[in-house]
């Protein structure tokens, strides 16, 4: 368990003063001028040996991403792009970072534009989070005032630009090349890769996009050594992260923990356990909609970082927990998930496009149990027909929850059937 | 030059190419719906995924930049069964209507769903439908056939230069339409029918009027403007049914102008299919020997200098040929083929020609256009234009009235003045075209056809000299015509002979009574009200201006109905094919004016169209280097003389109506109605 004088958000509450004073108090932008005379290639490798993997729910690891900038800038001038279009069903870390500890997205925003020879940096985030965005814009103004962002930012020499955007609600946009086309003034499509963002991104330039959570542990991270971090939870998958757990649980919450922490022990400290014990657990989701649902027999110890959930065939995704305990229905929750998916997807590739509809409709049926049983391996081979031949990782995501479904609950879906088919309605449609 | 393997056999590629061209190479064929060749990669239908070694997903090949030691499997069980999972999705939502679809047979969907879909549909829900939206008089939608392929909206974007479609909504709710579904105001519109892989955009006036294999296709040249796209013309008995384009890469590449396409049913109406002789003021249905008579009656021992004749913008070489014979055999020099009077040299060749060449315009680094306005005059060479502005790094100048041209330009002026200026050094731009690589002009007859034309020539060669527009291999000065006839009609020598009259001349020889007979070769667009007094013979397809004030008319064939030979505005002689036999008792029209030649006395030495040709290449080199442009001399031309400041006036005012076949044509009257008039939208009960 994550000792207190290892957390990184200590104001992750908001219990604290979240502007300039405050968080300088809680020791941000200590240094910072100190760890820029640091040099650039020493801040990438520092967050290379951090062993920091990214945030956002693919778990890249971040200082290799920072290095696949081009080492020095040419004409096309270098843009860092912060995530912050926080839309994963589950999720609400980043937002809660920007509302109560914005100073430490700032001044990641400066160290890892500066590593990455960037002088401009946009934060796009989410339209419907007004008050973050309002928080995050008073937390830039001041850093502009007090000189530690803008021209000789922190009086290192370094000119530095930090823009907030707000984007329109499409949760697609938090896909990195959609959020450019996005931030760029198009519709929110994917690009196709390669060219990678790092090659051709923001306005043609090379441009990097890291989660609001990536960007905002850097500062502590180059703080305290890479060392620091690295000790922390499991080869692989070092440092602290933050959880957010909802669902079934007594007391839902957003807390940092160490990677790797069990799942059980991660539910009973910090939200009073699952409602009715943990013998009433159904199943969980583990990070964000868009990765398989687990069923409580894995669930008893399995650890939470991203090789392990991997192992197990889902994924740690945005940490987001979510709870389901028995009163559940697992087919209803999975179909309301693929109808968000079919409403979300962007329409431009055809698998996404025309696969998510049809899963949705099929998961309709088998919510009241109006299918055949054939119907369940059809639904599975369709969502292996969209997983992987897709523009973006948006179809993935669609299919995941599905597969995870079939594979953990198939007995639930066939009786289901057999249910309507005996003349029982379990629930209406 | 990355080396891959593409099922078994290794290819080595130029660098940038993708896999799907690689593949290509290496004889793979790869489904695709979305990528096309001239338009930029989006790759949304993912019908082209294949497999790539050591990668986790399959790749989508269009989109791929081959690389060095890559080993692609395209028929692979992994790429098979991606390609046939895309298959599904399409078909799922695709209605499967192809029985009544006027896609069917010619669709990509219908022809690669047999070779990769499944025989039967799993998909048991609801089909999408999805509302039609109105594109105007020419592409037809039925939209929801549309797999979102977006190649319409890269298009018009791209090529057409008017970014009028687009998409909307997303997910399974997107849509394909246009901007507040209004009709397309592009010249180039039609395109999206042959781009559209289903039958989403199909061809409105085509509409269930055939099938595509009962079609006989026919490789043609185009009349509609002077730049000779090639066509093929497909017919289905004494009819053509519709035109489409044929791959040119030195002209059209794959292009088709919206007249060019569209205004092939104007062959079918106001058409001239008997002789008529005007008798007692009326003009009456009579046999060729009597209007032969007639004709005979008036020309037999008349002076030669008292006969004149005037070639069509859209005469064959082979009757101008013939017809210049015989009036040099009446012993008359007056005849012209310049119906606006363009002060072109026909003694130099490099004079009236676009010497760049319309693939040259892609090397070019300076453009100056001179009271042009190439979208209305010649959209295909428009759109090369267009294409040497995307690629960057060009500078484009317009003297003459600011039109929309689908790209930026800097405005020079209005008035021809400009000119002057710019062949003086004392414009700025002058400056532009000295300091340029491969720096090229455009005269269009907007300039040329003014009182002041032959100095605006002359001044366009000093501009040429002065700015280095021609050396070595490079030749920049280019004349823009509007008439597919004028070059051939130049190359034949349809031009006044020694002391002969121009058109002005000619016309106004038949008013004062100095002219008696004139012979209209399909010459419609002059001022017929002046040639009241005198005997009018018109030879032409279409009862239009030259044949209502006409003493005889002598039914003609179309450009679908003849073989002939055109010279398009760069000097490249192609052949037009017959595709279907002329109306009634119309004939071909050189062999009308041979038949009529043995009438007058003066038979000519020619009995087959092979003859003619002979002829022809007798006559001129450009005929024996067939598709080919002959490359012609820089020699001096035009004569100076004062501009005056008046501001150019551009010659075609409404691109869907500029000759008797468009004029004929209902498309045409509803593309002017919507797009000159000021589109009414849809009628309401009061219209009419």
């Amino acid at each position: 368990m994550l000792q207190d004088q290892d957390r990184i958000f200590t104001n992750l509450y908001g219990h604290h003063d979240w502007r300039l004073a405050g968080a300088r108090a809680r020791g941000d932008w200590d240094g910072t001028k100190e760890i820029m005379a640091m040099g650039q290639p020493w801040i990438i490798d520092e967050m290379k040996a951090s062993g920091l993997r990214g945030r956002g729910g693919a778990g890249f690891p971040t200082g290799l991403k920072w290095s696949f900038m081009p080492k020095t800038e040419t004409d096309r001038p270098h843009y860092l792009v912060v995530n912050a279009d926080e839309g994963e069903p589950g999720t609400c870390k980043d937002r809660d970072m920007m509302r109560f500890d914005p100073h430490k997205l700032v001044e990641g925003c400066l160290l890892a534009s500066f590593a990455m020879n960037a002088h401009a940096c946009y934060i796009y985030i989410r339209g419907e989070f007004y008050n973050e965005a309002s928080n995050l814009q008073v937390a830039i103004d001041e850093a502009y005032e007090a000189g530690l962002i803008g021209k000789n930012a922190c009086g290192s020499g370094w000119d530095f630009d930090l823009y907030l955007h707000r984007g329109a609600g499409a949760y697609i946009c938090g896909e990195e090349t959609a959020l450019i086309e996005s931030l760029e003034g198009k519709k929110g499509q994917p690009r196709l890769k390669p060219p990678f963002p790092a090659g051709v991104g923001l306005y043609g330039c090379p441009t990097t996009v890291n989660n609001v959570e990536s960007i905002a542990v850097a500062p502590t991270i180059l703080r305290r050594g890479a060392s620091w971090f690295a000790g922390i939870g499991r080869l692989n998958n070092t440092g602290t992260k933050v959880f957010c757990i909802s669902g079934h649980v007594n007391r839902p919450c957003n807390v940092e923990e160490e990677m790797g922490i069990p799942l059980k022990e991660l539910i009973d400290k910090h939200c009073d356990g699952v409602i009715g014990g943990w013998e009433n657990l159904q199943a969980i989701i583990p990070g964000g909609s868009s990765v398989p649902c687990l069923p409580s027999t894995i669930c008893n110890d399995i650890l939470m970082d991203f090789d392990s959930l991997r192992d197990v065939k889902s994924g740690l995704g945005t940490a987001a927990v979510m709870v389901m305990d028995k009163s559940v229905d697992i087919i209803a929750v999975i179909t309301r998930l693929a109808a968000f998916y079919k409403h979300e997807s962007c329409g431009q590739c055809t698998p996404c496009r025309e696969g998510t509809g049809w899963m949705y409709r099929i998961m309709q049926r088998l919510v009241s149990g109006q299918a055949s049983p054939e119907e369940i391996d059809m639904l599975e081979e369709v969502t292996y027909q969209i997983e992987g031949h897709t523009i973006c990782a948006l179809g993935d995501a669609a299919a995941w929850p599905i597969q995870g479904l079939i594979r953990h609950f198939r007995p639930q879906l066939e009786q289901r059937i057999q249910d309507f088919r005996d003349g029982k309605f379990p629930r209406a449609a | 030059m990355p080396k891959l393997t593409v099922d078994g056999i290794e290819v080595e590629v130029e660098p940038g190419v993708t896999i799907l061209q690689a593949a290509e190479q290496a004889g793979a064929e790869i489904p695709r719906f979305c990528y096309h060749d001239r338009l930029s990669i989006a790759g949304n239908c993912r019908m082209c995924l294949v497999d790539v070694e050591k990668s986790p997903k399959p790749v989508a090949s269009c989109a791929m930049p081959a690389g060095e030691g890559m080993v692609v499997h395209t028929k692979s069980e992994r790429a098979v069964k991606a390609r046939n999972g895309v298959m599904e999705f399409l078909l799922i939502n695709h209605p499967l209507d192809c029985p009544i679809c006027d896609q069917g047979g010619e669709c990509d969907l219908q022809d690669q769903a047999l070779a990769f879909g499944a025989d039967r549909g799993r998909y048991i829900e609801q089909k999408r439908a999805v509302k039609d939206k109105d594109m105007g008089p020419i592409v037809s939608t039925i939209m929801t056939r549309c797999i979102h392929c977006t190649r319409c909206v890269r298009f018009v974007e791209e090529i057409g230069g008017v970014a009028e479609i687009g998409m909307t909504g997303r997910g399974e709710d997107t849509e394909i339409t246009t901007y507040l579904e209004r009709a397309l105001t592009s010249e180039l519109s039609g395109n999206v029918v042959d781009l559209c892989p289903v039958g989403a955009l199909t061809n409105k006036p085509y509409a269930f009027t055939a099938r595509s294999w009962e079609l006989r296709k026919t490789e043609s040249v185009d009349v509609m403007d002077a730049v000779g796209t090639n066509i093929r013309v497909d017919s289905r008995g004494r009819e053509v049914m519709r035109v489409l384009p044929r791959l040119n890469e030195w002209i059209n590449e794959e292009w088709l102008a919206d007249k060019s396409r569209n205004a092939c049913d104007g062959l079918k109406y106001q058409r001239l299919d008997k002789p008529y002789v005007r008798r007692d003021g009326k003009l009456q249905a009579a046999s060729w020997d009597e209007a032969f008579a007639a004709i005979s009656e008036k020309v037999t021992g008349a002076s030669g200098s008292r006969l004149a004749a005037l070639a069509g913008d859209t005469a064959d070489c082979e009757s101008m040929l013939a017809l210049k014979d015989l009036m040099t055999a009446l012993g008359s020099p007056n005849t012209d083929c310049r119906q606006d009077g363009a002060a072109l040299d026909p003694n130099v060749r490099a004079s009236y020609l676009f010497n760049t060449t319309i693939a040259g315009i892609e090397d070019a680094d300076v453009i100056l256009l001179i009271g042009t306005d190439p979208r209305k005059e010649a959209p295909i060479l428009n759109a090369r234009i267009r294409k040497r502005f995307r690629a960057g790094g060009v500078k484009i100048g317009v003297i003459g009235a600011a039109a929309d041209l689908t790209y930026d330009y800097d405005h020079l002026g209005l008035t021809a003045d400009v000119v002057a200026r710019i062949a003086d050094g004392s414009h700025p731009f002058a400056d532009v075209l000295k300091n340029a690589e491969c720096p090229m002009l455009v005269i269009g007859m907007g300039a040329l056809s003014r009182a002041d034309g032959a100095a605006i020539l002359a001044t366009g060669h000093a501009i040429a000299d002065s700015t280095g527009m021609v050396s070595g291999d490079w030749n920049g000065f280019n004349v823009l015509h509007t008439a597919a006839a004028r070059v051939g009609g130049l190359d034949v020598g349809f031009t006044p002979g020694d002391g002969g009259k121009n058109t002005q001349a000619i016309l106004d020889g038949a008013a004062s009574g100095d002219i008696d007979v004139v012979y209209l070769l399909g010459a419609d667009e002059v001022d017929t009200s002046k040639l009241d007094k005198a005997f009018v013979i018109y030879q032409g397809h279409h009862g239009d201006s030259g044949a209502h004030g006409a003493d005889v008319i002598l039914p003609g064939a179309a450009y679908t109905e003849k073989n002939g030979t055109y010279v398009n505005t760069e000097g490249r002689a192609q052949y037009g094919q017959r595709v279907i036999f002329p109306p009634g008792d119309a004939r071909e029209d050189w062999s009308i004016v041979r038949a009529l030649s043995e009438r007058v006395g003066h038979t000519l030495p020619y009995d087959s169209l092979e003859q003619v040709r002979a002829r022809l290449r007798n006559l001129s080199p450009v005929f024996n280097h067939m598709d080919d442009v002959v490359v012609a001399d820089w020699e001096i031309f035009g004569q100076a003389g004062s501009i005056e400041a008046s501001a150019f006036t551009y010659p075609v005012d409404n691109y869907y109506q500029t000759d008797p076949i468009s004029r004929a044509s209902q498309t045409m009257a509803q593309c002017t109605q919507e797009f000159v008039l000021g589109g009414t939208g849809k009628a309401t009960g009061t219209d009419g």
